[in-house]
């Protein structure tokens, strides 16, 4: 038998929160991503087919719109791998921090029932999505290929190897602001509504259909502070070998990142304790 | 024995009623004000009447190995309870100590996905519930085994029979080892046999000295089960103490309709169907039973008091009653003719009463048919049905196997012996 565990339930020791309790679940984080994962795949047969759709189409849309007829700028690279590369790293962010914005709305009936760390479900969306991503990044793998062999001006060095930390700052962003909205919509529920209009003008703002380098310099800071500007940008330059990516913009980047993050999961630890009396 | 496996001390919860408002928003940033600047903020002082206190300082010790019950009526504070204790919200007050791993098991299957086949929502089911996967794996074959869906393991739980989902979800949570189980209701589901099935593992468990908290609105199971129950009452604890003792007082308040019948004045009655000017009829019948409140233990005395008012008198008057069960089924008649007892022969009011010593119906819901009739000419003068209603329980009467509503009309004595 285990040690004696004591728990001790009471009102007030609001902002713990509990990272011990979610390495003892590290089980049901595993069978958490397992069970979304096979479950995604099981019930549609366009599963993964979806997901090279949906950036295929927005990367056409792009091209036409923002390429061919507004002649934006994409430092010289061709538009289609310019904008799948954009997209590539804000699908990432969008779609996990969108999902993790709606923990406690889709798990209301579980939490209901049961007790484990809640924050065990944002992970398992933050792990699940990373299959996405995987499925994404072939189709930017194959476009890329294709696009060398016609010879085009781009290159890896390097560089390549930061991909992972890249991709886990657009993770934990996505897990910081996710918990942020999800912690409030356990009070304010029509916060859910306004995000997809929030994560529109959110990608207008960072750099995915236009390189930063078009932003005039003095209010380059503006644009940085966006934390996913330095994101898409440092993707571009090692996906790419293009872009104008900052020290200082990827430092303050980063900064804004690990404030999302302590901020989400405080309000997170703040909320779990007693949304389903309010949800 | 060493401390309490659980203690609560003047647990309190309170909800706010009615919607979020603007105001509700005020007071969130009056309490952040307050806390911002040093003040304390005495939320309690400030009585507000969207509150609703769902639980009111509620303090009790459960030693390990206990098997406690909890009862209550609906909204009576018995969820807010459970959800307190197994972490799924906040006490606003008090707190609760809990020395060893909890399970809960508000309802089963939680956590299930319909596309996944039985055997992988084992696995999701168990860690939910706080296995570890090694826990699981261990256990695999016991709870296949237990649940008895063993050839479907790998179809999808959607297409379960919802008989075959019960069982499967209750088969991983009564597999779980934690020094504390709550358990919720999860009896109203499943067949008679799988019920006995559920009874029996929760005596195991409580056997090997782990502690149980079990709220059930099945007062037999609670009686059965537990030694020991809560009561509880409007948030407040009303009762705690022995399961016998509670259980019937709970049934009583539940049945506080009363045993005896009145008959309605006289200018009323005479507008009752067959019941004519001057003939005498039944003003008054009382139903005593072994217990307060309409509860009858099986086994022990039952009593039916009458009075009768006779203006004109009667020859050969005939009293008789039916005990009916819950169909309207009449399982019991009883009758006393004028030959035997006088009956209506003066004018005035007269009291007799009916005793059967062993009252042999087996546990369930019941109510009284009364007639009144003379054998001359055989004619039925009055009749009142749906009088007394009462309830047969089987507390105190143990056996291994658990009683099942049902199962017999009554029960017979019996002696069995070796040939």
């Amino acid at each position: 038998m285990s040690p004696p565990i004591e728990v001790r339930i009471r009102s007030g020791n609001a902002w713990n929160v509990p990272l011990g309790e979610v390495w003892e679940y590290r089980d049901l984080l595993r069978l958490l991503v397992r069970r979304d994962f096979v479950a995604k795949y099981k019930q549609t047969i366009l599963g993964p087919l979806w997901f090279i759709l949906q950036p295929l189409l927005m990367t056409l849309i792009f091209t036409v719109i923002f390429g061919k007829v507004a002649r934006l700028s994409t430092d010289a690279t061709p538009h289609i791998l310019f904008y799948m590369c954009g997209l590539l790293g804000w699908n990432y962010f969008s779609l996990t921090a969108n999902s993790i914005c709606n923990t406690f709305t889709a798990n209301e009936h579980l939490f209901g029932k049961v007790y484990f760390p809640r924050l065990i479900v944002p992970l398992s969306l933050l792990c699940t999505n990373l299959f996405t991503f995987a499925i994404q990044f072939a189709l930017f793998l194959a476009f890329w290929i294709y696009y060398k062999w016609l010879g085009a001006a781009i290159s890896w060095d390097a560089s390549l190897l930061l991909l992972p930390l890249i991709l886990a700052q657009a993770g934990v962003l996505a897990l910081g602001f996710g918990l942020c909205v999800s912690a409030l919509t356990s009070r304010f529920r029509d916060l859910l509504i306004a995000m997809a209009l929030v994560f529109q003008i959110w990608m207008y703002a960072t750099p995915v259909i236009m390189p930063l380098s078009e932003v005039p310099v003095r209010w380059r800071w503006v644009a940085e502070i966006n934390p996913m500007t330095a994101v898409i940008e440092n993707l571009r330059r090692i996906l790419l070998g293009i872009g104008t990516p900052s020290f200082s913009g990827t430092a303050l980047s980063l900064a804004v990142t690990a404030l999302i993050l302590a901020a989400g999961l405080l309000l997170f630890a703040r909320a779990e304790r007693n949304f389903i009396d309010t949800i | 024995m060493g401390k309490p496996i659980i203690q609560v001390r003047g647990l309190s919860k309170r909800y706010r009623l009615g919607t979020l408002s603007a105001s509700s928003l005020r007071d969130d940033l009056d309490a952040w004000w307050s806390r911002a600047t040093g003040r304390p903020y005495e939320i309690e002082r400030r009585a507000d009447p969207r509150d609703h206190w769902a639980l009111r300082d509620v303090s009790f010790d459960v030693e390990p190995g206990e098997v406690l019950g909890i009862v209550g009526h609906n909204g009576s504070g018995k969820s807010t309870l459970l959800k307190i204790l197994s972490r799924i919200t906040e006490p606003t007050e008090g707190e609760a100590l809990l020395r060893g791993r909890v399970a809960s098991l508000l309802e089963v299957g939680t956590g299930f996905h319909p596309e996944l086949s039985g055997r992988e929502n084992i696995f999701i089911n168990g860690a939910i519930l706080g296995m570890k996967q090694r826990e699981i794996a261990a256990k695999f074959d016991e709870i296949v085994a237990f649940s008895e869906v063993g050839r479907f393991l790998d179809t999808p739980v959607k297409r379960y029979s919802s008989g075959m989902y019960v069982r499967l979800a209750f088969a991983v949570a009564a597999h779980l080892e934690p020094e504390i189980l709550i358990v919720d209701e999860v009896l109203a589901v499943g067949d008679a046999a799988f019920q006995n099935k559920c009874l029996g593992k929760m005596k195991d468990v409580s056997r090997q000295g782990r502690t149980v908290l079990f709220v059930s609105h099945n007062m037999q199971a609670v009686s059965t089960l537990t030694q020991r129950c809560l009561i509880l009452d409007d948030g407040r604890l009303d009762f705690d103490g022995p399961s016998a003792k509670g259980t019937l007082r709970h049934l009583g308040r539940h049945e506080a309709k009363g045993t005896e019948y009145l008959a309605p004045p006289e200018a009323e009655a005479a507008q009752e169907p067959g019941q004519h000017e001057g003939e005498p009829r039944i003003v008054r019948v009382n139903l005593v039973t072994s217990e307060q409140g309409g509860i009858q233990i099986q086994g022990k005395e039952l009593s039916v008091e009458f009075t009768l008012q006779t203006v004109k008198p009667l020859t050969r008057a005939m009293l008789s009653f039916q005990i009916c069960d819950s169909n309207g089924l009449a399982v019991i008649e009883q009758w006393v003719f004028d030959a035997q007892l006088p009956l209506c022969r003066e004018p005035g009011r007269q009291s007799l009463a009916c005793v059967i010593p062993r009252l042999r119906l087996f546990m369930g819901r019941y109510h009284l048919k009364v007639s009144l009739a003379t054998t001359q000419g055989n004619t039925l003068l009055q009749t009142l049905d749906h009088l007394c209603p009462f309830e047969v329980v089987m507390h105190g009467i143990d056996r291994e196997w658990p009683w099942q509503p049902d199962s017999c009309q009554y029960i017979e004595d019996g002696v069995w012996k070796a040939s």
